[in-house]
């Protein structure tokens, strides 16, 4: 389960600006190809999908794969038109969903 | 005599080897990587271009390889960068990731960090809002494979 998320978002931008966002939770991303010391397989866990919304509108998004190395790092960019707030939703193989927000001011 | 020469025992025992490790080593293959690649162009072809693959040329840990794209694209509502599509070809699974974008992306690209479990490529195919397609790929030297095992 993923249990710490950290962002990097600008607080403020000039109308216009192209900002950068950074997002880095921390999880195994258990491919479930490993074994454990005594030959057990160990069990699949992956965050299989990573959604940015704008004030309610999808902005980016992303499907992963167990090729995503652990602690699922992803950068991406927004062209900022209003203030507003970002929503980041990480979800999981079983379901679980991990959020964020971030909020961000438009001059 | 005996049956079999110890030259004769030696090359029949390379061959188990070498057919062991062909069938047990649980790669994907090129044309898995071309089956998924096709199910996301339906089977169109996608041009060469457009696209820029920050990935480095030898990676010593294939457990966390940094990699950025970027597509060339206006990004405003008639014409940007929908998806991109990663995958490659000598991972346990074809699939990377896929990236979906919109015109308030402002720019087509994202950065992330992948699993590589031996030398192989990464193919990035993207597609526009209006249906095209382009692809560029770039082979990374793994020294240490990320996948596990």
């Amino acid at each position: 389960m993923a249990e710490k998320t950290r962002l990097r978002v600008p607080t403020e931008a000039k109308k216009g600006d192209v900002i950068q966002i950074k997002t880095l939770t921390s999880h195994p991303m258990e491919t479930g190809l490993r074994k454990d010391e005594n030959g057990k397989p160990i069990l699949r866990e992956i965050i299989k999908s990573f959604a940015c919304t704008f004030n309610g509108k999808p902005l980016f998004s992303a499907d992963l794969e167990p090729a995503i190395a652990a602690n699922p790092y992803i950068e991406f960019t927004a062209k900022m038109a209003e203030s507003g707030t970002f929503a980041f939703t990480w979800t999981e193989d079983d379901g679980t969903v991990t959020t964020a927000q971030a909020s961000i001011t438009v001059s | 005599m005996s049956l079999m020469t110890r030259r004769g025992a030696l090359t029949f025992g390379a061959g188990i080897v070498v057919t062991l490790v062909a069938a047990d080593d649980g790669r994907a293959t090129p044309a898995e990587a071309d089956a998924e690649i096709a199910k996301f162009t339906g089977g169109k072809t996608a041009e060469d271009g457009r696209i820029t693959i920050d990935l480095p040329e030898i990676a010593e840990n294939g457990n966390t390889v940094p990699l950025s794209i970027t597509v060339d694209s206006p990004m405003n509502a008639d014409d940007f960068v929908s998806d991109i599509l990663i995958v490659s070809d000598g991972n346990p699974y074809p699939g990377v990731v896929k990236f979906h974008f919109t015109p308030m992306s402002g720019g087509a690209e994202a950065a992330t960090r992948i699993r590589l479990a031996a030398t192989e490529n990464v193919i990035v195919v993207a597609k526009t809002s209006a249906g095209k397609l382009y692809t560029a790929r770039r082979l990374v030297k793994v020294t240490v494979g990320g996948c596990g095992g």
